[in-house]
């Protein structure tokens, strides 16, 4: 179900009952209630403030949090950066709105973020009903269940009859019902409202397997008292990746987004890095130059600066250096880069050709 | 602690009150182990229950004492900073000192002036500064600031004990005190460097959160009260409809018209940050409540006072201001400052809209991979944090509530 339609009835409900709404109000509600914004706009916002108003999350553990200094961190912040580097120049000059997953589609609609990047799965009715448009998938990833080794559970057959810890209002609660009904298989579910509680019921028994996207049963590794003890099913569940949304109908502002990612996934394949890019700048091969701005003017077409990769690369780092410094084998996580490795390296990362 | 509970109840409820307020204890000359038996070991029913209840709270003592002793509570001293205030800028923090220590003033001179409830709040904010300045990785900065805010308490009292003078002028301070830290905290609209709503968080997001909201409801529930028992259909009916309509939302609800409603209708740049559009669906929400407590204070003021009043020639705004409400105020003070404290507690909600109150704070903590799984240190934290503000707020309305009794006669 659209959480957006629903909270429109909702407050359609609510404003009919209440006496003081104003016909004035819902005069404006009509004009702005499905925003949608001309190409071009909101680059020329961007740029006049000098800020890129970003919605986040504050708490996913790697893709976005935020550290004991106060500053917000993690593969999602990092993605967002790179925007902010491409198109102001200045990795940091951004503004961070911290969104609950019931508000972030209208912080969009309304214009309040230019990204929404926080781990949003890409779906056609986000992509057409919410009036989102979607930038390249930044994370692939897939539900997962996680079982006790000793449980002899291995397929999700072997489920039947037993007991499924879920977050509640999540998508996995749907994915689950879905795929079980699917396969005709008998089960209960218990939901929870928090991560820890539910891994907290998982530990002390009280389910039996708990599910969620493959990355936080990872993550959760760091959490369980004996992480040898569990295993997570081969099966996956559903689809779900993730990227960074922006409003419907900015076609250049979508573009902008859209190509800030591949110059980091381009830069990954080059073997470009943070550290190294400088060495890359007087390179003879033809296709480096025009990613790094060097010749074809390819920022210009976007209405950026020729040099937009450089400035995300040299600021934030290729996309595999993003990745290992937030969910790699030095992190808590140490994540497999599994689908989410570049195409040559039998993943699901391509960058277009940068031409 | 069947005895501690005894002896607390023979303080504050079964003591007699007679004329003058002068109240007789119950005499208790019977000896320890007279008390002792007769209190817990009377009978085997008794000594049973004495038994199991013991041994029930040593195991609740035993297993907290482990858990506190057993951690080792970095998750919560590396974070103390972000707990306490959020991303409030570092080189900006000069001003939440500032506004700490005026406040630690005119605590000290609170209690200076009026003593009574002022020690319990002044002892407790005393204590609290000490023990954060006394824990041993508190950097030497921030121990000497809050020396300074204990000294302040200090010299606020000393100074309210000699010059009773002093009434007015702190009455004005405090009057003055609020807008001016809010001032302070946001840069006075661009004299200082301005600090965004959004970079507020934590326990100072807590506290600016229920204090503007407590402040703001006060007089719009007493309108709304005596606007429901105005005789004036039109208001009547208004203030009735609000207030059934508001009570009839969660506050969930009204916090989410606030937050994503507002926008949708008018724009994404409303002008209304989203801490400004919390505190506002705070206060209206909470208004409705206070009238309904207030409104059963009004109903149980006997006619005869307002016919006396009538009877006096008062008119009608000196009936209701100066007969009527304070009796009214006075007798539902306790259900009053419930609702504080209901509101103290619920501004941890507006974690769900995307702000780090103290407790979103602790959870984004929580959510840090560094700190993985270290939850329930940071949630007992934040709980007794919780609790020792809350009870501090029960403790003083009980305090008003037996002086004002005392005037009554």
């Amino acid at each position: 179900m659209n959480k957006y339609v629903k909270y429109i009835l909702g407050a359609a409900a609510v404003l009919s009952l209440s006496a003081c709404a104003s016909a004035e109000t819902e005069g404006t509600a009509a004009e702005s209630g499905n925003g949608t914004s001309a190409s071009g706009e909101t680059l020329n916002a961007v740029m006049d403030r000098g800020e890129l108003n970003l919605g986040v999350n504050d708490s996913l553990p790697g893709f976005g949090y935020v550290n004991s200094d106060g500053d917000y961190t993690g593969f999602d912040i990092d993605m967002g950066k790179a925007i902010a580097a491409a198109v102001l120049g200045d990795a940091e000059a951004v503004s961070y709105r911290p969104l609950s997953s019931q508000e972030r589609f209208i912080a969009v609609q309304t214009g309040e973020v230019d990204v929404l990047i926080r781990n949003t799965t890409l779906t056609t009715s986000r992509d057409t009903d919410v009036g989102l448009d979607f930038g390249p998938v930044t994370f692939f990833d897939g539900q997962g269940m996680m079982v006790p080794a000793a449980s002899n559970i291995t397929t999700l057959e072997d489920l039947s009859g037993m007991t499924i810890g879920v977050e509640t209002g999540t998508t996995t609660e749907l994915n689950l019902a879905d795929q079980m009904d699917a396969l005709g298989i008998e089960y209960n579910t218990q939901t929870y409202d928090d991560r820890n509680a539910l891994i907290a019921a998982y530990e002390a028994g009280s389910v039996d397997a708990w599910t969620t996207d493959r990355s936080g049963l990872v993550s959760s590794f760091a959490v369980l008292s004996n992480p040898s003890d569990h295993v997570i099913l081969e099966e996956t569940l559903s689809k779900e990746p993730l990227a960074p949304a922006v409003l419907h109908g900015d076609d250049q502002w979508n573009d902008i987004v859209t190509w800030v990612v591949y110059s980091l996934i381009q830069a990954e394949e080059f073997g470009i890095t943070q550290d190294n890019i400088d060495d890359f700048m007087d390179s003879d091969n033809p296709d480096i130059q025009r990613l790094l701005g060097i010749e074809g003017g390819l920022g210009t077409m976007l209405g950026l600066e020729d040099d937009f990769a450089y400035q995300a690369i040299s600021q934030v780092g290729n996309y595999g250096e993003i990745y290992d410094r937030h969910l790699g084998p030095d992190t808590e996580f140490n994540l497999p880069r599994g689908m989410n490795a570049l195409y040559q390296n039998g993943g699901l990362q391509y960058s277009m050709p940068f031409r | 602690m069947y005895m501690n509970n005894y002896q607390q109840e023979g303080d504050y409820n079964t003591s007699l009150e007679v004329a003058d307020g002068i109240r007789l204890k119950p005499v208790n000359d019977s000896s320890f182990a007279e008390t002792l038996r007769k209190n817990l070991f009377d009978g085997w029913k008794n000594t049973l229950l004495t038994l199991l209840t013991a041994i029930f709270s040593l195991f609740l003592v035993y297993q907290v004492v482990t858990f506190v002793l057993a951690n080792s509570w970095d998750v919560v001293y590396d974070n103390l900073r972000m707990l306490m205030i959020g991303q409030y800028p570092v080189d900006e923090v000069w001003r939440l000192w500032l506004s700490l220590d005026l406040a630690s003033l005119l605590i000290g001179l609170t209690y200076g002036l009026w003593k009574g409830a002022g020690k319990s709040v002044a002892f407790t904010f005393g204590t609290v500064y000490l023990v954060f300045a006394l824990i041993p990785w508190t950097t030497l900065n921030t121990s000497l600031n809050l020396a300074t805010a204990i000294a302040l308490i200090a010299v606020g009292y000393a100074a309210g004990d000699k010059v009773a003078k002093l009434k007015l002028p702190t009455l004005v301070l405090w009057a003055l005190f609020i807008p001016f830290s809010l001032g302070l905290l946001t840069g006075f609209g661009g004299l200082l460097d301005p600090v965004l709503s959004r970079e507020w968080g934590g326990w100072l997001l807590t506290v600016i959160i229920a204090m503007i909201s407590i402040i703001g409801c006060f007089p719009l529930g007493v309108l709304l009260a005596l606007g429901r028992r105005s005789s004036l259909p039109v208001v009547k009916y208004f203030c009735i409809g609000y207030i059934e309509l508001v009570r009839g939302i969660p506050l969930i609800m009204v916090l989410f018209i606030g937050q994503l409603l507002i926008p949708l209708f008018l724009g994404g740049e409303t002008g209304i940050d989203n801490v400004s559009r919390a505190i506002i669906a705070y206060t209206f929400f909470a208004a409705a409540y206070l009238a309904e407590n207030i409104r059963g204070g009004l109903q149980s003021i006997p006619s005869g006072q307002y016919e006396a009043a009538q009877a006096l020639g008062l008119n009608k705004f000196k009936l209701t201001f100066f007969i009527i409400l304070p009796q009214a105020l006075k007798a539902v003070i306790p259900a009053m400052v419930g609702q504080f404290i209901t509101i103290l507690k619920d501004t941890s909600l507006v974690a769900i809209i995307g702000l780090a109150d103290f407790l979103g704070t602790a959870r984004r903590i929580s959510n840090n991979p560094e700190y993985l799984g270290r939850y329930m240190e940071l949630y007992l934290f934040v709980a007794a944090f919780y609790f020792v503000f809350c009870y501090l707020m029960a403790h003083v309305s009980r305090y008003l509530e037996r002086s004002l009794a005392k005037g009554n006669g």
